[in-house]
């Protein structure tokens, strides 16, 4: 489910036109509301592919499980860097686990 | 931003018009490949990109990928050959188009080495070789394939129109010249007109309910890209193309509860399918199909039955693995499906220490999966002169995946760049794209206090409807001829609905012609399910009345619908097969 905004962090992208995760979300999901922060106007309708996520340049959007399928508060947060991705993976007992790879360039 | 322009009535609406050369409907893997290879023949050529999304992220690849599943390794004894008759037993010896399939296995090679060449890092062996994790699937670290692609395609030229979505071809005395559309950003109507047109906007998500549906956050736990209605499909359908093996469903064996891959666990981990008994399931009951080698429908099929049987849950055994091929293997995932790992945390899992449980998901309808799509001929071409399909719309070549559809893609702009040069446009039919208009913008235009449908509403009661009475996922995938002429039957109510929907905003008339869109697939899926009246691939058609493969239907079933009194005249055409040898074995 959807992408939770926190709407300290989220700026609405002020400098944009249109907020990057509104730009991005391949369902049209994203978009701001009244006070300029995002939100996903329909969260049964994500499909947590994590583009919205990704593209945030604040950090303000974290994707969650949807609460039916897996429990409570497990994280997933990914930091985009120069031809690499790290991600922050934290399951509900506290474990914490970093994977950082190339994500652009031949690998030779 | 959207929804915030809603107009009163039709004149307020404005009408963008544009000329190009090509017009490609759909920006993903196959679109973006077109594009490329449309300016690499001519760099001439005008290419215009139909986006319903933003290309940078649109489709069934937003997420990324972690394998192209066909690479063919020529030191290992591979050949283009090979890979087809691979293809054909996966389908359980198919019908399928052996000279659609052998035609891209040659130019295969080529395609998956320009994803490198663009910034896909392809992982290598220790001879500098792509690594296989299969027989003819490579690894990749591909959480930017999209990104990448879709830069290609703007980097070389073509215009890219996000978030315009595509409503309808637009025809010319039985020739497509273009497509129409609106802008789900800006409201515009939209017409491209285009010399030719290659439609590639994925397959079709969400004709049939998923299991997770009706949970709060959950109504697109779907494995295939939800975003992707049919829209190819459903715009040629009611042009009057011609469809084939709209019955070959695909319906994947996923992780249960969060649908996540399955493949990789199995194939390239070595995490073979168990039940609750600790039996292998494949090795131990399906050896004479083949085992945990057995083609795809056997391995959806198998863990179902055990299900059925008694014998669930099923899982995926990863307990044979160690700490560090677990991590290796979260890594993969993390590159394809994110948050799968996110709902393995979730379940607070140490997958070496406990296995993975494993479902159906439900069916989809994707012709670079299966054989569903539209009739195409080897130029890609549609049956509608100036329309080509590439990747999931264009039928009879299975077991594509992300490197048969961007090839497909390239074959297609080659047919459509060498169809250009005899043809020119013909004056714009404003009567045609007036009624279009009309069409495209009356569910925004009912009026304050309008007592209709929400597209919600519609497709939640079709997805049920298909869900029970055509061989959803509730129903374990079976159906009988009397529970089709129901669906038939609801669905042909519910088209007829159509008229009450009403939309609050532009991202709601996206819905809405979802919907509608839904609507006219789902309508031609059942015709050909019906005239199917034998069992060919148990799980993605499994008739109840007929639980038999019969001899007389080892060929294509293909359907057309009269564009003027909206009949589905359904037929069949004959299997050729060009590889010898038995069609059953890979």
């Amino acid at each position: 489910m959807p992408p939770k905004v926190d709407r300290e962090k989220c700026d609405g992208c002020k400098a944009q036109q249109e907020p990057l995760c509104e730009q991005v979300c391949p369902g049209d999901l994203m978009t701001l509301d009244d006070e300029k922060k995002a939100y996903c106007r329909m969260p049964r309708d994500c499909w947590d592919c994590m583009s919205c996520t990704k593209a945030c340049p604040v950090g303000a959007i974290e994707t969650r499980i949807p609460y039916q399928l897996g429990y409570h508060p497990a994280k997933l947060i990914p930091m985009m860097g120069t031809n690499t991705i790290t991600w922050t993976c934290i399951d509900i007992n506290g474990k914490v686990e970093r994977f950082r790879y190339i994500n652009r360039g031949r690998l030779d | 931003m959207a929804g915030k322009t809603i107009p009163k009535s039709l004149n307020e609406i404005p009408r963008e018009v544009i000329e190009t050369d090509l017009l490609i409907v759909g920006g993903g893997n196959a679109g973006c490949f077109a594009a490329v290879e449309a300016k690499t023949q001519d760099p001439s050529t005008r290419v215009a990109i139909m986006e319903k999304a933003h290309i940078s992220r649109s489709g069934a690849t937003a997420a990324g990928m972690d394998a192209i599943n066909t690479y063919i390794r020529t030191d290992k004894g591979e050949t283009p050959e090979s890979l087809v008759r691979w293809s054909r037993a996966q389908v359980g010896g198919g019908p399928m188009r052996e000279d659609l399939a052998l035609s891209n296995a040659q130019l295969l090679n080529e395609s998956v080495e320009l994803l490198e060449e663009w910034g896909l890092p392809i992982v290598k062996d220790e001879d500098g070789n792509y690594k296989l994790r299969g027989r003819f699937d490579i690894s990749i670290q591909g959480e930017q394939l999209k990104p990448i692609m879709a830069e290609k395609a703007q980097e070389v030229g073509a215009k890219v129109y996000n978030r315009v979505v595509a409503t309808n071809l637009l025809m010319d005395n039985g020739r497509c010249v273009g497509a129409m559309g609106f802008g789900v950003r800006d409201g515009k109507f939209y017409v491209f007109r285009a010399k030719a047109t290659i439609v590639s906007t994925g397959g079709a998500c969400g004709l049939y309910k998923n299991y997770t549906s009706d949970y709060s956050g959950a109504h697109h736990q779907t494995w295939m890209c939800p975003f992707n209605v049919g829209t190819g499909y459903a715009m040629g359908i009611r042009a009057g193309a011609e469809m084939t093996s709209m019955e070959q469903r695909w319906v994947a064996v996923r992780t249960k509860d969060f649908s996540g891959p399955v493949d990789t666990l199995s194939v390239a981990y070595g995490c073979l399918i168990t039940n609750a008994k600790g039996e292998r399931v494949l090795r131990d009951r399906y050896a004479h199909l083949g085992g945990d080698k057995a083609p795809r429908f056997v391995r959806l099929n198998a863990p179902m039955t055990e299900w059925l049987e008694g014998r669930g849950p099923v899982y995926v055994d990863t307990t044979v693995l160690d700490e560090e091929e677990a991590k290796e293997l979260r890594e993969d995932l993390l590159n394809e499906r994110p948050t799968f790992v996110l709902f393995l945390a979730s379940r607070g899992m140490d997958i070496t220490k406990e296995p993975v449980e494993i479902y159906g998901s439900d069916p989809y309808i994707v012709g670079g999966h299966t054989g569903s799509g539209y009739w195409i001929d080897l130029q890609r071409m549609t049956t509608i002169p100036g329309l080509f399909a590439a990747g999931e719309t264009a039928g009879g070549n299975p077991n594509k995946f992300v490197g048969g559809c961007a090839t497909e893609g390239r074959l297609a702009a080659r047919g459509a760049v060498a169809y250009m040069a005899s043809v020119s446009l013909p004056p714009l039919d404003t009567g045609q794209a007036e009624r279009e208009k009309e069409r495209v913008f009356a569910p925004l235009l009912r009026g304050p206090g309008f007592d209709g449908v929400t597209p919600l509403e519609m497709e939640e009661r079709l997805q049920r409807l298909m869900d029970e009475y055509a061989g959803g996922i509730s129903q374990f995938y079976r159906m009988n001829e009397e529970r089709l002429d129901y669906a038939l039957k609801h669905v042909k109510v519910l088209q007829d609905q159509t008229r009450f929907l009403f939309a609050k905003d532009l991202h709601d008339l996206m819905a809405a012609h979802e919907v509608i869109d839904r609507l006219d697939v789902a309508e031609v899926l059942i015709h050909h399910l019906k005239y199917r009246r034998e069992t060919r691939w148990p799980g993605w058609q499994t008739r109840m009345d007929y639980p038999e493969p019969a001899p007389e239907l080892d060929c294509f079933v293909e359907s057309r619908r009269d564009p003027s009194s909206g009949t589905i005249e359904v037929f069949t055409r004959p299997y050729e097969q060009l590889i010898p040898g038995d069609r059953t074995q890979g």
